[in-house]
């Protein structure tokens, strides 16, 4: 049985009771996005300026639930913020790669159902900083949804954006 | 005399189980209960000695089935002191039970024009078959509202009433422990015209349950609230009622003949129950009734009152306003439910704390989100009682959240 420390690290602890990058931003500009977790009521929703080309270049985060989501959208503005978006949607695959090992409902032998490949291993070239802080989440299966709820917020952010550039 | 929870608990094998270093504090029966050995060795014996397919079989041990089967029914029929078992209809659980009505009853007895009358309290079984009504058929839904204690509003219940073909409401609020007043409630909605479901699968596994008294039409419940297995359910319904109402699933057992060109329904209950049923859970549900009616349901009731009553003054004591406890503030008026909220610790963050320490609490939305809507939460935390719970559990819940209060606070 893993342990509470394992969860809650202190890096989660102080994102959680002083969050960063809180509040809003005008939208439009700002591309204003909603994630729900309906399992226990988590709420996310993001303010991302992105600009021409892809970088972040503000980001605020308003909505209530857990600790584990709401400290992961912290630490997530923090990480994302002045990235490009291909160096954000890497950060995005390596975070979620990280978080994946259970959320596949893979069996014991690592083999996914419906023919998915098995754990995703996280690349060693991206550094995850403080957001290593989250790898004890895995040993928690109920709280992953938790974990990405924002990271999974995030990546609507930038297909609307693309969207929107398309359409331009 | 009192129930002896000392002895009780041993009958719970499950509660033997170290949990890293603490015993298990299971605070989550409202959800599903534990079961009694008495349960796991009737099914046990029932595989290892008599199992065969029900009702057509003439050798041995399939006219044995069948009567372990009928026997359970009959059973279950007298602890909710229903005039025969004819009207017990065996489903997968109360949330089949609830369909079952909604689909039969609902689209093919329901006059009409006319209304359905549900509250604001009730549990997505008894909700979503009745949303499913509406979109398909019309029909007009309506809603008692619960006042600030969580008690339902019956000021206006005559003119709510008109126009109404049926009510379905809870016996008792799984969020909020409310009991509602069902006679009252199925006396006017009788001289209305209306028919009564009763949702009792909060309220079957915790008090003395009389359909006569309540005055219901229709009751539902399941047995894993109860003591008993997973995977069966109990529609109890007037007779006279069940056997107007059109069968719901089709396949065998349900049947008298099959031709080519048409069917013929069986008799109830059997009309109600298409192909196999869920026999060895049936005995086991059989064996949490003879359990149940060992402890004396009066016994059960007047245990949970007194848990409950100790658990509301012992929480308000130690934590004060920081605790905010949903529902009536009586434990006479309430079941052995307390939802709540802890300072501003998300119910998630409470119930993974309270885990490390070995006690069960739910978290969430107890499948009633129109309900946390009315009261103001996302969330709520929800500890609930059952026969083998005692003080010493309701320390460890309120252990756990000063421990969590120590995590969490800034």
């Amino acid at each position: 049985m893993a342990g509470l420390e394992d969860l809650y690290r202190e890096i989660i602890l102080d994102h959680y009771r002083s969050p960063r990058n809180r509040g809003n931003l005008p939208s439009p500009p700002a591309h204003r996005v909603e994630g729900f977790n309906p399992l226990c009521g988590d709420e996310v929703i993001l303010y991302v300026d992105i600009d021409d080309s892809g970088r972040v270049t503000d980001i605020k985060v308003d909505g209530q639930g857990c600790s584990i989501s709401q400290s992961s959208a912290s630490m997530m503005t923090a990480a994302v913020k002045g990235r490009t978006e291909e160096e954000t949607r890497e950060l995005i695959r390596a975070f979620k790669a990280m978080m994946s090992i259970h959320e596949r409902g893979l069996d014991a032998n690592g083999v996914g159902f419906d023919g998915e490949s098995g754990p995703v291993e996280p690349d060693p070239s991206v550094d995850m900083g403080e957001l290593e802080a989250l790898r004890g989440v895995v040993k928690f299966p109920v709280r992953i949804k938790c974990a990405t709820l924002s990271w999974n917020t995030l990546v609507q952010a930038f297909d609307e954006a693309g969207v929107d550039r398309v359409g331009d | 005399m009192s129930l002896d929870v000392v002895s009780v608990k041993k009958d719970f094998p499950i509660l033997e189980r170290d949990m890293a270093g603490h015993r298990l504090v299971f605070l989550d029966s409202a959800a599903s209960s534990q079961k009694p050995r008495a349960v796991l060795d009737a099914m046990d014996h029932y595989y290892e000695t008599t199992h065969a397919n029900v009702h057509r079989g003439v050798y041995t041990i399939a006219e044995e089935a069948t009567q372990a089967y009928e026997a359970a029914r009959a059973k279950v029929g007298r602890f909710i002191g229903a005039p025969s078992s004819r009207g017990v209809i065996f489903t997968k659980n109360a949330t089949e039970a609830i369909n079952l009505v909604a689909h039969s009853y609902g689209r093919s007895c329901l006059p009409p024009g006319a209304a359905v009358l549900l509250t604001e309290m009730e549990h997505h079984a008894n909700l979503v078959p009745w949303l499913m009504l509406r979109e398909e058929r019309g029909v007009e839904l309506r809603f008692l509202k619960i006042d600030d204690h969580g008690r339902l509003v019956l000021d206006d219940l005559e003119r709510q009433l008109d126009g109404v073909g049926l009510v379905s409401l809870t016996a008792m609020s799984n969020v909020l422990g409310t009991l509602n007043p069902v006679p009252e409630i199925a006396a006017a909605a009788h001289a209305a015209g209306a028919v009564v479901l009763v949702d009792a699968a909060q309220s079957v596994p915790h008090a003395v349950t009389d359909v006569a008294a309540m005055g219901c039409d229709f009751l539902a419940f399941s047995a894993h609230k109860m003591c008993g297995p997973t995977g069966i359910g109990v529609l109890w319904g007037r007779e006279a009622l069940l056997e107007a109402m059109p069968a719901f699933l089709g396949g065998g057992e349900m049947i008298r003949d099959v031709r080519l060109d048409g069917w013929t329904p069986n008799e109830i209950p059997w009309k109600f129950e298409a192909g196999t049923p869920p026999i060895a859970e049936a005995v086991g549900l059989g064996a949490a009734v003879d359990y149940l009616s060992g402890l004396g349901m009066d016994m059960v009731r007047e245990h949970e009152v007194a848990l409950t009553g100790k658990a509301l003054s012992t929480l308000a004591d130690r934590h004060g306003d920081d605790l905010r406890i949903f529902g009536p503030p009586d434990a006479h008026e309430r079941g052995g439910v307390l939802s709540f909220t802890y300072r501003d610790i998300h119910p998630h963050d409470l119930s993974q704390v309270l885990d490390s320490a070995g006690v069960c609490i739910r978290a969430g939305h107890h499948c009633a989100r129109p309900l946390m809507r009315r009261l103001g939460v996302p969330a709520t935390s929800r500890a609930s009682f059952y026969v083998y719970n005692d003080e010493a559990d309701v320390d460890a819940l309120s252990d756990g959240l000063l421990a969590a209060a120590d995590l969490f606070s800034n």
